[in-house]
């Protein structure tokens, strides 16, 4: 299907919008059949994640991570490669942090620990990410394979890690806990209406990631040739663009954007590491990316629709006992039916709808 | 005796192209019957059309005297046509029994037909000499094998009527000689074969009769042994009235391009150039003619950096050009555009331009390191100035820079990558089909831009298919053939019967 021909407002606003309003209305069919009012779950699901300061707080605390894992699965689609492996590229960066804060948390000031966990999580993440893109580049192995593959690979590397790291007379699959120097600044220290809240400063991290990969996107020579890359590779090489090494940096920084999401998960909010943290923000990371169609302001507000379904289906299944807590994981896998697998799925409607207009 | 095909006015339009008009002739039953003609003369589309891809608009098709209705290339090979396509159509990793049996399994077990078949196809390939191994596997095969393979799957489902497209562009010679054997025994077993070729000695060396072809129509229809080649180049060519541009007199400059020797070899080991070697100078223009396909592309491809040589030596102002230890040509067209080498792409939508990038987008493609400012950020202003005044300076419409180069016509698209190769300002341009898929009215223009270019002491290096073309821009003009330079001649002695002859691989006569 080919929606180029369709007008921007259309595909970047009224598609995603129409996709969305098909998930939720498939949701509400199921909140119905489970015996619960589908309004009222709504007006509890937007209450608690939206209107209510606390519950905004959590959204934005997941938006966060679910930017950087949406930006690291937007990056490598610009240049026409998808990248299913930020679940594990942000668990190795949740180890790189984690190694460098064990190692300097008890000598050094949160001012140089800080940078040094950003720094560390993004560079384990982009190793991780290393393999898979210099495989695709130099022998033709297919991304997709490789990174789904180091999925697994980084889930049992960690395994045997973590074990390693917990400490002497502990049970929890966990290292210990960093000391103070090592946190992340809450913002409820300066927004107290927030109240309790994980939300740090690593949110502000998140938006300056977005406004950076939009300059460097559409304004820098390198976003050029990136864009290039991923729209017509013949064209990119009759440009002397070094494919090879476009798709190994591409997949080095998707997978440090997607390190970087550990730092919010741990160092902004568990202080630890701990056994599959990273709990499938990876993957949401994909939908993100599919719904917010690589734009920055897209990628912002799909992470925050996120984060708010997460918040706000918690507060449901506490509220509403014949909805399960699974009910978030249900409406995402509606969300990325919706939005991912079946994106131009309005398009020919719409297309003859501005036909019949003309 | 009724003719094996007759085909009646048959004509098809695609749009406002006309690929054939009332085409008529008639090929006797156990003939070898060549079909000549330039690229775009209709050859192709007629065989679709015989073969089902297509339907006519209007005539019909006559088997054995009986008027017939080809609607799909299934009911083709029921009524006993087959057709050995240029690329093959085969499964890489099975084997030449598995292939054959593909899509007439004849059930669900294989097991018991798969016997039957070997055992057939051992017979066939003796009674044709076909020398095959049904049990090979179609990649450990030569190219010359592999084409056995597809006749050998065409005589299994016994066809009566074999169409072959341009059979010997991808064999040496010797496969050649071995193929025109089994055609020989073809057709003394009373089948009938169509032979699609530009070659001019294989439509003398084995066919009974031939048709010409060109525009589209059928030129002439002859018996082969009444007939010249020099005939037939001439049928093939024909002769065109040609608008000449004013130009400054030919006074070529210091030489810019000096290609020694160059080889170029596939990864099958099909030789795709063979020792090139000509020398081009700065002001001047020349032109490599012939039938597309005959590695002029690969040329191209070598000389702009988008693909290494496998050897030779190619100088570029008395310097070698980097092909030395490198493993593939990545990056390398930087390398080339940076020592002043600008290229305008033959196939425009694959390499030229990224269809998606607006148009002020694509005036940057291949300069986008040379523009960038401070921090590697485009200053857009800079760039969308020097877009408008490209846009202006080279009359494209619409004049829009934002709007995707997707939506420009063939024209204005070649408008956008000719301007932007021009403001680079080369020492050498290579021009490749400049004119394919432009409308009548931009060709003069874009004729204009390459004349102007020359006089002002560029080297330009253009292939084209279309002789009109070659003859309204060249000052030399070289003519390949299957891979090799077949002949040169300067513009004065331009000679449309011996052009023809050295793109049908007659050396000089």
């Amino acid at each position: 299907m080919n929606n180029q021909d369709l007008p921007r407002w259309a595909t970047a606003f009224v598609m995603p919008l129409l996709n969305l309003l098909s998930a939720l209305l498939v949701a509400a069919l199921v909140i119905h059949l489970l015996g619960e009012s589908p309004t009222e779950s709504m007006a509890i699901l937007i209450n608690s994640a939206i209107v209510n300061p606390e519950g905004l707080s959590y959204t934005l605390f997941y938006a966060s991570t679910f930017i950087f894992t949406g930006l690291a699965v937007s990056i490598a689609m610009q240049a026409g490669l998808f990248n299913i492996g930020a679940e594990g590229q942000m668990y190795l960066g949740g180890l790189g942090l984690t190694l460098a804060m064990l190692a300097f948390d008890g000598a050094l000031s949160p001012w140089t620990l800080i940078p040094i966990g950003i720094v560390s999580a993004g560079l384990f993440g982009a190793l991780w990410a290393f393999l898979p893109g210099y495989l695709q580049a130099k022998r033709g192995s297919h991304v997709v394979v490789t990174t789904i593959m180091f999925n697994y690979i980084a889930g049992s590397l960690m395994n045997t890690i973590i074990v390693k790291l917990v400490p002497d007379g502990e049970q929890n699959p966990a290292s210990r806990l960093f000391t103070e120097a090592a946190e992340l600044p809450r913002l409820n220290q300066w927004f107290p209406i927030l109240g309790e809240t994980p939300l740090n400063i690593s949110f502000f991290l998140a938006i300056l990631a977005l406004v950076i990969y939009g300059v460097v996107t559409t304004r820098s020579s390198w976003g050029f040739k990136l864009r290039a890359t991923g729209l017509n590779k013949h064209a990119a090489h009759y440009a002397g663009i070094r494919i090879s090494k476009m798709i190994i940096i591409v997949m080095m920084i998707s997978g440090a954007l997607a390190g970087l999401g550990a730092v919010n998960s741990i160092m902004g909010s568990t202080h630890y590491l701990s056994l599959n943290f990273v709990g499938g923000a990876g993957f949401v990371g994909i939908a993100i990316a599919l719904m917010g169609r690589q734009h920055p302001v897209g990628i912002f507000l799909s992470a925050v629709l996120f984060g708010a379904l997460i918040q706000g289906g918690f507060d449901l299944s506490l509220e509403k006992q014949n909805i399960p807590p699974e009910t978030f994981i249900f409406i995402q896998g509606l969300i990325i039916l919706f939005c991912g697998a079946m994106e131009n799925f309005y398009a020919p409607a719409i297309a003859r709808l501005l036909k019949l207009k003309k | 005796m009724q003719p094996a095909v007759e085909f009646r006015g048959i004509s098809k339009h695609f749009g406002a192209v006309k690929a054939n008009t009332d085409v008529s002739f008639a090929i006797a039953k156990g003939s070898i019957h060549g079909l000549v003609g330039e690229n775009g003369a209709g050859k192709s589309t007629l065989m679709s059309i015989l073969y089902g891809y297509y339907r006519a608009d209007g005539g019909e098709i006559l088997l054995d005297g009986q008027a017939r209705h080809i609607r799909t290339s299934q009911e083709a090979i029921a009524l006993g046509i087959g057709m050995v396509h240029q690329h093959f159509m085969l499964v890489e990793n099975m084997t030449v029994l598995d292939n054959v049996m593909l899509g007439s399994e004849g059930g669900f077990q294989l097991k018991p037909k798969r016997a039957a078949v070997e055992a057939q196809l051992r017979e066939i390939c003796a009674r044709y000499r076909l020398d095959v191994d049904p049990l090979a596997v179609i990649h450990d095969l030569s190219v010359g094998a592999q084409q056995r393979v597809e006749i050998l799957k065409q005589i299994y489902r016994s066809a009566n009527i074999l169409i072959l497209d341009e059979p010997t562009a991808v064999l040496t010679a010797q496969e050649t000689a071995s193929l025109f054997e089994i055609l020989r025994l073809f057709k003394e077993q009373g089948k009938t074969i169509i032979l699609i070729t530009h070659k001019l000695q294989e439509i003398l060396d084995i066919t009974d009769t031939v048709t010409v072809m060109r525009g589209g129509r059928v030129i002439g229809a002859v018996p082969t042994a009444g007939t010249t080649k020099e005939d037939l180049a001439n049928m093939m060519v024909g002769r065109q009235i040609i608008n000449t541009l004013p130009r400054a007199p030919y006074n070529p400059g210091a030489p810019v391009l000096h290609v020694q020797n160059l080889q170029l070899q596939d990864g099958q080991g099909v030789q795709l150039l063979a020792d090139i070697g000509f020398t081009l100078r700065a002001g001047e223009i020349v032109a490599v003619a012939g039938v597309s396909g005959n590695g002029q592309s690969e040329l191209m491809e070598i000389l702009s950096g988008m693909r290494l040589p496998t050897s030779g030596q190619v100088d570029f102002q008395d310097k070698a050009l980097p092909f030395a230890g490198r493993s593939d040509a990545d990056g390398l067209p930087r390398t080339f555009r940076n020592l002043g080498i600008a290229h305008i792409p033959e196939d425009r939508l694959r390499d030229g331009v990224v269809k998606n990038f607006s148009v002020m987008h694509n005036t940057i493609l291949g300069y986008q390191d040379k523009l960038k400012g401070r921090w590697g950020l485009f200053d857009y202003k800079a760039i969308a100035a020097r877009c408008a005044a490209l846009m202006k300076d080279f009359d494209v419409r619409p004049n829009n820079h934002d709007l995707r180069i997707g939506l420009l016509s063939g024209g204005n698209q070649q408008k956008v990558v000719i301007a932007r190769e021009v403001l680079a300002q080369p020492t050498l341009m290579l021009v490749g089909q400049p004119t394919r898929g432009v409308d009548i009215g931009t060709i003069e223009s874009i004729h204009r831009q390459l004349l102007a270019l020359r006089d002002s002491g560029v080297a330009i290096l253009l292939v084209s298919v279309e002789l009109e073309e070659v003859r309204a821009l060249a000052d030399r003009i070289l003519v390949m053939c299957g891979g090799r330079i077949t002949g040169e001649l300067k513009i004065e002695e331009f000679d449309t019967t011996r052009i023809g002859l050295l793109m049908g691989g007659m050396h000089k006569s």
